[in-house]
């Protein structure tokens, strides 16, 4: 083996044991929690029979799942509520990181800093002030209320990849596309648009799989009726001490979100077969 | 009669004069071109003809009609960009369609104009190829036949050949003169190089400091200079300084210092007195190991101090007597021979009395 090809593997190997011991071993092991019996006081049963309660394996929790409507119900809402704020913010951030791409050079990073300097507060602190603001306007416990928070709280996510890949488009296309006889709209339409997919993908990726699995928004922020996935599986592991469903709703979750993103990738490939 | 017509066409950028005051017209049918250095305004003239930027004063016209109030989008002008701005989410297909689709075309009549760009430019079996997967030349086609398309009155290239090799440049120089001629669309082409202009072009205007030096035939752009900018620019030249001596309808006779006196053609209305400079192209001064027969009356003695090789040609340059240094080009044609002088060689300068030009201060 070359050197090259040793640095390669010592370069690789801390990201691929930090990966491997903190996120595929947790995976694995809610996926073993998943079959099992919940156990007394939290946690799980024991494998093995000890004093006549439940232990071993178990498809209880799958059965409990699928046996409820309400689970779907909550996951279809959950899905709702992820693809309604991915959309807002795509509304919202495409005019910003637009005029961001199109400010003088040295406007731009200022600009940029000025997007995520939101981070520099505590996530909770700036929630509780949409609490502070909507309450006055009774607003507060309601769908709107989840979903303002989630927007605002997820922008930044969207305008940052937007703007990287607006940033980049060569301003000569659309001096071809005026000059071939396009007018501002189908400029739009037909360059900068379909050029800036690839930017609105990873900023919907950014934003819709974050918002699915957000519990703190709709609990400070939502009705009874605006619990999400998020909120159900937080309830599994804190309070009903119940992790095999626990397990269960996030295997689930994560199923979901893959199959999504299966979806998507295929999509975009047969998209792209038909152009070619 | 003129299909472009630019007149007294000023723009301005803070307190820099991009173009100024610059009047000419362009025939239907023509291979026009805009010859200058880099900054001598040709490609500012090419945005405001495209429309990407207004006249601060002067007027467009395109078929006799003022072109101010006319956007880019809807002038039926074309732009050949210089990095050719091909669509790279469309294939060239697409690419070639889109003006056809602009124009609200019916389906069938853009296929079947798409399809005739295609094979114009030799790119039938790319219809379906990437801009990114297309070599330089090949993009280069894509965007002449995207430009052409539509049938624009004019077809405007700004330096479309810049970003290709030189061998590829050559070859495209020669497809680009055939093309033009097959469409018969007006093509107002922008350059740096004499070359290219040279090869393509009906007529050229060279443009120095945002104004037109002259606007002529290449022949005689580069057989009567019109100024020093013009005689440096457009090929090699020997510029020595010169004052009139004696004007006749047939002959100048000039002062060149160092040098004595020099017969050159007659200029009208030239004054002895007059200042100014011989200037000499290369191929005009006859080198020789032996002194030349009386005909040619400018005649110099010298040493050879130095040459290029350029493969068809050799050109050397040679010390008179008096101190004045010449290029003098000799064609490398005979068989088998690399040079004919060497360094330190003994030569004879010498060329006709109607060769040679003097140019006015």
């Amino acid at each position: 083996m070359t050197s090259s090809r040793w640095a390669k593997w010592l370069v690789s190997l801390p990201p691929t044991l930090f990966l491997l011991v903190f996120f595929l071993a947790p995976s694995l092991i809610m996926v073993a929690a998943s079959f099992r019996y919940p156990g007394e006081f939290g946690g799980l049963a024991p494998l093995f029979a000890v004093s006549g309660r439940e232990s071993g394996l178990t498809l209880e929790a799958y059965r409990f799942f699928f046996g409820d409507f309400t689970y779907l119900e909550i996951f279809l809402r959950s899905f709702a509520v992820a693809g309604l704020t991915t959309l807002i913010c795509i509304l919202m951030a495409y005019p910003l990181a637009w005029l961001i791409a199109r400010s003088p050079k040295k406007h731009r990073d200022l600009m940029v800093l000025l997007v995520i300097l939101p981070f520099a507060s505590n996530f909770l602190i700036r929630v509780y002030a949409w609490i502070i603001i909507l309450g006055p306007l009774n607003l507060l416990y309601t769908s709107f209320a989840v979903i303002a928070g989630m927007v605002y709280v997820h922008l930044p996510f969207m305008v940052l990849p937007l703007y990287t890949n607006l940033e980049k488009h060569d301003p000569a296309l659309l001096e071809a596309a005026q000059d071939l006889g396009a007018n501002a709209w189908t400029r739009f339409w037909r360059i900068t648009f379909p050029l800036s997919l690839p930017g609105i993908f990873s900023g919907a990726a950014l934003v819709f799989i974050p918002v699915l699995g957000m519990f703190a928004i709709p609990e400070l922020l939502g009705g009874t009726g605006d619990i999400l996935i998020g909120n159900l599986i937080k309830e599994q592991f804190l309070d009903n001490r119940d992790w095999p469903l626990g397990s269960t709703l996030s295997l689930m979750l994560t199923v979901a979100v893959l199959g999504l993103a299966a979806l998507a990738a295929w999509a975009g490939r047969t998209r792209r077969g038909r152009a070619g | 009669m003129a299909i472009l017509e630019i007149r007294n066409v000023s723009r301005r950028y803070a307190d820099l004069s991009a173009v100024d005051e610059v009047s000419f017209s362009v025939e239907a049918g023509e291979f026009f071109t805009l010859l200058g250095p880099s900054g001598c305004g040709k490609t500012t003239l090419l945005r405001m003809i495209a429309g990407f930027e207004a006249p601060d004063a002067g007027q467009i016209l395109l078929d006799g009609v003022d072109l101010a109030d006319t956007p880019p989008e809807k002038r039926p002008v074309h732009t050949v960009f210089q990095s050719y701005a091909l669509f790279p989410h469309m294939t060239v297909w697409d690419n070639i369609a889109f003006p056809l689709k602009m124009a609200k075309k019916p389906q069938e009549e853009i296929r079947r104009r798409a399809q005739e760009a295609l094979e114009q430019v030799h790119l039938a079996d790319k219809s379906s190829h990437f801009p990114h997967e297309l070599s330089g030349g090949q993009k280069q086609r894509v965007a002449l036949a995207r430009g052409l398309v539509n049938q624009p009155r004019l077809l405007l290239l700004d330096e479309p050949l810049g970003a290709l090799d030189a061998k590829l440049r050559e070859e495209m120089r020669g497809e680009l003169i055939d093309l033009q001629r097959e469409v018969g669309v007006t093509f107002v082409f922008v350059t740096h190089s004499q070359q290219e202009a040279l090869a393509l072009s009906h007529r050229i205007a060279v443009m120095n400091r945002g104004r037109v030096e002259q606007l002529d035939e290449p022949s005689r752009l580069y057989g009567y200079p019109a100024n020093r900018f013009v005689a440096d620019f457009i090929g090699d030249i020997n510029l020595m300084e010169a004052e009139v001596t004696e004007a006749s309808h047939s002959h100048l006779k000039l002062r060149v210092p160092g040098l004595g006196e020099v017969m050159a053609p007659p200029l009208p209305d030239a004054k002895a007195g007059e200042k100014g400079a011989l200037a000499l192209r290369p191929e005009q001064a006859r080198i020789s190991a032996h002194a030349q027969t009386a005909e040619l009356k400018n005649h110099f003695h010298g040493t050879v101090r130095g040459f290029l090789y350029l493969g068809d040609v050799t050109v050397y340059t040679v010390e008179l007597d008096n101190g004045v240094s010449m290029d003098a080009l000799l064609a490398n044609s005979a068989p088998g021979r690399a040079k004919f002088f060497d360094i330190g060689d003994d030569v004879f300068i010498a060329w006709r009395h109607d060769a040679g030009l003097f140019l006015r201060e």
